[in-house]
């Protein structure tokens, strides 16, 4: 035991006096979340939009004006045909093509249907999703107007349809997906580059041809990161909470017991990753491109799962970040239960199992 | 005609006097040995002498320019091979020698020949193509003197050439020095190996940053009354103060 | 019981054959040389013996126990201190001891005795990193944190490459009182002149072992005849004298030239080869202040000898 603790204070020394290292194992995932925030909240302002008005009724250009006069759009110009409608988003002229059903007035009236279809360029997701939710806005607001005055129920479907990405999904996406991105970092890469450390300073040789288990080893080496990686986990939840207004409807608990479980399994790889290279460059670029690229490109964070050619879908499937955001996506935005993420708890608990057991497995009692 | 001349060359890091006030002057076409305990200086005033540090104070000069104002001229005459890094292990030798040339802007037609004449001249003609991570040290070894010196230098500094190599490329070695040497090249060397220490037309001993001693081997044993270096080394050194800082 | 024991050890590094089949007893309490160049197999042996390394083939017993099936036995038995500094820089001295104590699940106080002499010359900088001491420091350093457990066999690979000689001597010292608390000590080394502060050593070149015996032994085992010679011009000199057919090998040996010489003279003359002979010709070289003596070998000599 005195072993263990001996070393594991070692391990600590080694953060904590690498001052750079440690502020950036303490500030990147702050930073991150900073800046995925901004990008959520951005307030956007003087859009351009475009409109095809085919019923050129009272509704529609009453719908037209509050759209004009608000703040955030700028109207640039009415369309003929619908057929202009893609050339003018391939200019990148406009940010929202707001599109209105023919008969409008009359349709809303008679059978208290009418349709608005609002389209926006999907490859910045963010914005799209801003900008379609402020005109959804106002066109609810003219609907309630309207029902005010004649006490009628009207119904307005507003169809939000995205171009070139066309599921974007809820903004709040981006906290878990940070989450998932930055445990894995801190974890996987750390632990990795810093057991290659040893054996590129020599110093695993001495270890190694003492008593200490390689068990002891290994776990001296994870426990500081595993604390590390809780704090970081804390503070992003704070940050989103009270800086970005992410709501944590969910049980920290199950926040944490999931969050916990990822981190083994984030660790278990970075241990398999030092064993199969002796240089930290190695171990380094290996964490960087095999396990973030991923995380970043398939988990979801970024491009949404269902629209991916069929053979990386089922990739995605073994990435274990995306078994993490999901869960944490459902319990910390939906609310869901444990009971209700116990299938992604599950798979993350065999994924570190088997993980864990490769790894200590694979962990070189010798130098080759 | 001298080739390198330290007058009261001085380097202090903070508190720290790593070089103290050294004066030497070194003859064109000497073997000039530097020895010092682990710390004595050797390596600071080396790097001073080559251009890559400025002194606190003092002046050297080396092949005729002026090692603080035009340090780009010094580095343009001067050679160096240590122990630790001379030739790129992933590249083949020729492709090494080649590149020695291309950085002291050697025009690539002469390059060619000297890659030659160079190879003839340590017998390894056959390993043209060959890798430097499979040559054996012992010719890894002569192979760095031959591209340290491969653009003609005035002077060539080596730093601990021969550690670890075996007796017989040792002395094949020196005498590739030799060679040098005859050529009117400058040599200036450490080593941690007294018995090299003979081989040098000049020997200084540096102690605590100062240099202790300098004169020919044959004077140095008269003067310390010693039978070798070696005794005359333990006898300077001994007296080091700061050798545990 | 030997200490250590080596039969027909052989390594491979993809094609190149580190070690070629070396056998070798290490006895108790005996400092055993390894000695020879770098890339001679020095390392690769001391990681086979201290089971960092598997052998290709052959076997090696170390204080009873097999380097591969009693691998763990051994690792609490032995001390080892690999060619480059292997301690914790960015830690202190103190911290770095006191780990290597509680790996070796003991305590400084326990064995301070044994590493008292040594660590006494560290100890006012116990609060300084390890990456801040000096050369020689460091090695007083890893010679304490390799003693600290008491080990019976100490494996010392290249302690003293790129040390400084009075350091070195002062290292060899160290050694010499260890021996005295009966420890075995396996010590690998390039630098010759170190063989003869073994009780036994090894000659090694290329991954075979050239002889295997105490320095003397060695040494008296010389078999050809050796003359010193100096001249007014050592740098001619060794270029006149290996032009002279009855001069096999002629090597710089610091302020002298070592030459072996073959004493038959080819015509058949009654009188062998002698001092008088070679001085005719060296002053027909015109070399002056010419002094020629017969001398006993050394060990570089007799390496010399041995590798050709």
């Amino acid at each position: 035991m005195r072993q263990f603790i001996t070393f594991t204070r070692k391990e600590f020394y080694h953060i904590l006096r690498d001052r750079w290292t440690m502020l950036m194992l303490l500030a990147f995932p702050l930073i991150m979340i900073i800046l995925f925030g901004f990008g959520i909240t951005t307030e956007i302002k003087n859009s351009k939009i475009a409109v095809y008005d085919p019923s050129k009724d009272l509704a529609t250009q009453n719908i037209i004006k509050k759209l004009e006069t608000s703040e955030y759009f700028i109207l640039s110009e009415y369309l003929n045909s619908p057929d202009q409608i893609e050339l003018i988003f391939k200019e990148g002229k406009i940010g929202l093509m707001v599109v209105f059903s023919e008969r409008f007035y009359e349709n809303l009236i008679h059978t208290g249907d009418a349709q608005i279809l609002l389209i926006a360029d999907g490859t910045d997701p963010n914005t799209a999703s801003t900008l379609t939710n402020y005109a959804s806005r106002i066109i609810m607001m003219y609907l309630q107007e309207l029902t005010d005055i004649e006490h009628l129920p009207f119904q307005i479907n507003t169809e939000v349809k995205l171009l070139y990405n066309p599921t974007l999904e809820g903004a709040y996406n981006i906290v878990p997906g940070v989450m998932g991105m930055v445990l894995m970092l801190i974890c996987a890469l750390m632990t990795s580059v810093s057991i290659a450390r040893e054996k590129e300073l020599g110093t695993m040789e001495v270890i190694l041809v003492s008593p200490m288990p390689p068990l002891l080893i290994v776990l001296s080496k994870v426990v500081p990161y595993f604390t590390i990686s809780l704090i970081n986990f804390t503070n992003v939840l704070i940050l989103a909470v009270f800086l970005l207004g992410v709501p944590v409807n969910g049980s920290l608990f199950t926040l944490y017991l999931v969050s916990i479980i990822f981190i083994f399994v984030a660790l278990a790889l970075g241990l398999l990753i030092s064993s199969v290279t002796n240089r930290q460059l190695v171990a380094l670029l290996m964490s960087a491109m095999g396990l973030m690229m991923p995380v970043v490109m398939l988990s979801g964070l970024m491009f949404p799962i269902e629209n991916m050619p069929l053979i990386l879908q089922g990739i995605a499937q073994i990435i274990p970040a995306k078994w993490y955001i999901e869960a944490i996506r459902d319990v910390m935005i939906k609310g869901l239960g444990p009971a209700d993420v116990i299938k992604e708890i599950g798979i993350l608990s065999l994924m570190a199992v088997v993980l864990i057991g490769a790894s200590l497995k694979k962990f070189k009692i010798r130098l080759e | 005609m001298k080739v390198i001349e330290a007058e009261n060359l001085t380097k202090k890091f903070g508190q720290f006097v790593a070089v103290d006030n050294i004066s030497f002057q070194v003859e064109k076409g000497e073997i000039f040995g530097f020895l010092g305990a682990n710390g004595a200086g050797k390596t600071t005033a080396m790097r001073m002498l080559c251009g890559l540090s400025k002194p606190t104070s003092g002046q050297g000069k080396v092949a005729g320019f002026d090692i603080e104002q035009q340090p780009e001229k010094v580095k343009a005459n001067i050679g160096y091979m240590s122990q630790k890094f001379a030739l790129y292990e992933d590249l083949r030798v020729w492709e090494n020698l080649r590149l020695y040339g291309g950085i002291y802007g050697i025009p690539s037609r002469e390059i060619n020949e000297k890659i030659h004449a160079a190879l003839a001249q340590l017998g390894i003609e056959n390993e043209k193509d060959t890798m430097v991570k499979s040559l054996p040290l012992g010719w890894k070894q002569k192979l760095a003197f031959s591209t340290a010196i491969f653009h003609d230098p005035k002077i060539v500094f080596l730093d601990e050439p021969t550690g670890g190599v075996d007796p017989l490329a040792r002395r094949q070695f020196w005498e590739l020095i030799y060679e040098a040497a005859d050529r009117g090249i400058t040599v200036f060397v450490t080593t941690h190996y007294m018995d090299e220490a003979e081989y040098c037309n000049r020997v200084s001993v540096m102690v605590d940053g100062k240099i202790e001693a300098l004169d020919s081997p044959k004077n140095l044993k008269k003067q310390f009354d010693a039978k070798n270096m070696d005794q005359i080394f333990h006898q300077l050194a001994r007296k080091a103060t700061r050798g545990n800082n | 019981m030997h200490a250590v024991k080596v039969h027909e050890i052989k390594r491979n590094y993809n094609k190149v054959e580190a070690l070629k089949g070396v056998s070798f007893e290490v006895r108790p309490g005996e400092i055993f040389g390894i000695i020879g160049p770098d890339g001679a197999g020095k390392t690769t042996l001391f990681r086979i013996l201290t089971t960092l390394l598997l052998a290709d083939s052959g076997t090696a017993i170390v204080d009873g126990n097999d380097v591969v099936k009693d691998f763990k036995e051994i690792r609490k038995k032995v001390g080892y201190m690999p060619g480059r500094f292997s301690l914790y820089q960015d830690l202190t001295v103190e911290e770095n001891l006191t780990i290597f104590a509680s790996i070796f699940k003991t305590t400084i106080e326990e064995n301070y005795h044994l590493i008292k002499d040594i660590y006494q010359q560290i100890e006012p900088f116990k609060n300084r990193r390890a990456g801040a001491l000096s050369g020689g420091m460091k090695q007083k350093l890893a010679l304490s944190c390799a003693l600290i457990h008491k080990p019976v066999i100490l494996f010392l690979d290249e302690p003293t490459t790129g040390v400084d000689p009075v350091s070195r001597k002062e290292f060899w010292e160290m050694l010499a009182n260890l021996k005295r608390e009966g420890i075995t000590i396996l010590v690998s080394t390039p630098y010759m002149d170190e063989a003869n502060l073994c009780d036994r050593i090894a000659l090694i070149r290329e991954g075979s072992f050239l002889k295997i015996d105490s320095p003397q032994n060695i040494v008296n085992q010389y078999s050809k005849r050796l003359w010193s010679v100096r001249s007014n011009d050592m740098s001619r000199l060794l270029k006149d004298l290996r032009t002279h057919k009855n001069i096999m090998t002629c090597f710089a040996f610091g302020d002298t030239h070592h030459v072996t010489v073959n004493q038959e003279k080819p015509s058949g003359e009654e009188d062998r080869f002698g001092f008088k002979d070679l001085k005719d010709f060296l002053e027909e070289k015109s070399h002056s202040e010419i002094e020629i003596t017969a001398i006993d070998a050394g060990i570089e000599d007799c390496f010399m000898e041995l590798a050709n």
